[in-house]
């Protein structure tokens, strides 16, 4: 449920780093909690992002969400095939439902998540 | 989805699947004006798809739509937030006296005397209910009333020259309409916690409150259907700060004749005559959301405002008004019909409404809180908010206690809200349902929490009995469809 090779936010992000891009996605909670997801509002590529500001909205059959940021800096790619086909976040919110890739500024930001222990005893 | 044909011996087929080419219901009369050729001939289609029924046809298909409304008029419906009370026909049949119906907003004061002398009147008697004696009946909606409060914030601010507040600070368990009105007036957003009472964490709002406040903006009772006991501390830490504080009066119907906004420190408010006073709510017809305001900011309120002077009854623009925020003054046949129900309970009529409303809440609340959590352990004031979290352990959602509802002839209550709560089933019973109702809702209640472990499949399955069974809503959002097509 929560992979133990990324990294976890309070607001039910995770985060993914491959060299200095960091991938980003909702965690399986998130998904659960929302239901199925019906929309999703991600930013432009290119544009900058601080850590836990808000990103985009995702929409769902309950509720709009705000999409805060796990990680700070600039956004290099978004996942259309999200904004196309949001089933995707319900169905692999870690692998093909992932939201935004963003270019790490800052390793320190890595210090202010959790790991996916102490992730999942926040939910408990 | 699919619409059964001919379910319980009704023709349930579409308009558009009942068309016969060249069947019509009309006869044009004759032409009795020169027959002119068109410009340009390519203007007439004929691949546009319209209906070709008869009269009767046309009478059977809306009229049976008609009956498979789903209303407070046939139906318990304890949506919560929504305060679908009972609103006496008779003040539909004052509304609709020729003398008020028959009037344009055009027309010379000296002839429509009487209508802004109601008006007048129905501001004095929101004044007193409020405690907020500056009255502007001119915004046509909830939202709207929200918004030309906010402007009424920004303009005493920028009178003061004290323009740099910009903020609106907001609870997280607020009502969507705060933020976005809050954002359409040109102010920033900020967020304060809830405690784990429900209660607006007043220590995270005393860090929050600054020089950069310019308001604060609190729903009382709560979203949570909570009186918020630290008021008068709140409303002191914003005045503190130089902030104002507006209340969403959208809950006014717990404090009719009971407590009077003003006396708590609020200098600006809402109220949605649509839901408390006698207008039938969420039919999508006109609202009316009147700003309430202390006397020192009467002066920034939006026109017209009803004044009597020595020549008479008048509508006049406030001194510093914030301007217009529609094209006339505002719902009039609601103001009607408000009017009449105000002047038809009186005093003590009004206060009854919301201490009913309030007892049958708790009645609800008492009897449920041993198979349902509460979102907050105490009383509740017009609305309880229930979580379905133990049954969702146990593998059935809200959605699917709401659904089941239905089967039993009751209306779902409000679902996933406020989002601050788990699985939240909010229900409001209004002060209008009686002992009876409210003990077969009670009742149902309590079956489908036994039937969470002796049938859940009744539950997920649920509705079974309406025209519609259970709804794909995920693929109706994801893909709509918004038009009639033969092929589907």
């Amino acid at each position: 449920m929560y992979p133990d090779d990324l990294k976890y936010s309070k607001e039910h992000e995770w985060v993914r780093m491959s060299g200095d891009i960091a991938e980003i996605g909702v965690t399986v909670f998130a998904q659960e909690s929302l239901g199925d997801v019906v929309f999703v509002d991600l930013p432009e590529v290119g544009t900058n992002v601080e850590q836990f500001a808000k990103f985009g909205e995702i929409e769902s059959v309950k509720a709009v969400s705000d999409l805060f940021s796990p990680i700070g800096g600039k956004i290099t790619e978004v996942n259309s095939a999200a904004a196309d086909t949001p089933e995707v976040v319900n169905e692999d919110p870690y692998g093909s439902g992932w939201l935004i890739k963003v270019e790490l500024n800052d390793t320190a930001q890595l210090d202010e998540l959790m790991d996916a222990a102490t992730y999942q005893a926040t939910l408990e | 989805m699919t619409i059964s044909i001919n379910a319980g011996g009704v023709d349930r087929r579409l308009l558009m699947d009942r068309s016969v080419t060249g069947r019509k219901a009309f006869t044009l009369p004759a032409s009795d004006v020169p027959t002119q050729n068109l410009p340009d001939s390519s203007l007439l289609r004929d691949d546009v798809e319209l209906p070709e029924v008869s009269q009767l046809e046309v009478i059977r298909y809306f009229s049976v739509l008609s009956q498979l409304n789903f209303s407070i008029d046939t139906n318990f419906y304890p949506l919560g937030s929504c305060t679908m009370k009972y609103n006496p026909k008779i003040n539909d049949e004052l509304s609709n006296l020729p003398g008020l119906a028959n009037i344009h907003p055009l027309q010379p004061d000296v002839t429509v005397q009487g209508a802004i002398r109601l008006l007048k009147n129905l501001q004095d008697d929101l004044g007193e209910i409020t405690g907020l004696s500056g009255v502007s009946l001119a915004p046509l909606a909830g939202a709207q009333g929200e918004y030309a409060g906010l402007l009424i914030a920004r303009a005493y601010h920028d009178a003061r020259s004290d323009s740099a507040r910009t903020v609106a600070i907001v609870p997280d368990s607020a009502h969507g309409t705060n933020p976005a009105s809050a954002a359409m007036a040109g102010l920033e957003v900020v967020t304060v916690r809830s405690d784990d009472q429900g209660n607006v964490d007043v220590e995270n709002l005393r860090e929050l409150a600054n020089s950069n406040t310019a308001v604060f903006m609190l729903t009382i009772p709560s979203t949570l259907g909570l009186f918020e006991p630290n008021i008068l501390e709140i409303t002191k830490i914003v005045h503190d700060a130089g902030g104002l504080v507006y209340a969403d009066g959208a809950n006014l119907n717990a404090l009719l004749g009971v407590v009077k906004l003003g006396d708590l420190g609020v200098d600006i408010c809402h109220s949605n005559l649509h839901k408390t006073f006698s207008t039938p709510h969420g039919g999508g017809g006109p609202g009316s959301g009147p700003v309430m305001v202390t006397n020192e900011l009467a002066k920034f309120l939006p026109k017209p405002v009803a004044v009597k002077t020595d020549v008479g009854y008048v509508l006049a623009t406030p001194e510093m008004s914030v301007g217009s925020i529609n094209g006339f003054h505002g719902s009039f046949s609601i103001a009607a019909r408000a009017y009449a129900y105000i002047k038809a309970l009186g005093q003590e009529g009004l206060r009854s409404v919301s201490e009913n409303a309030i007892i049958s809440a708790n009645y609800i609340q008492a009897k449920l809180r041993d198979k349902y959590d509460l979102a907050a352990d105490r009383y509740c004031m017009h609305e309880t908010v229930l979580s379905a979290a133990r049954q969702k352990k146990r593998g059935v959602a809200g959605l699917d206690i709401a659904k089941r509802l239905l089967d039993f002839g009751i209306h779902a209550p409000t679902m996933y809200f406020p989002m601050i709560v788990d699985e939240a089933l909010m229900v409001e019973p209004t002060e209008s349902e009686s002992k009876e109702t409210l003990d077969h809702f009670i009742a149902v209640m309590r079956q489908i929490d036994d039937e969470v472990d002796s049938a859940p499949e009744l539950l997920h399955d649920a509705p079974h009995d309406l025209p519609v069974t259970r709804l794909d809503e995920a693929t109706a959002a994801r893909k709509p469809v918004l038009r009639w097509s033969a092929e589907v």
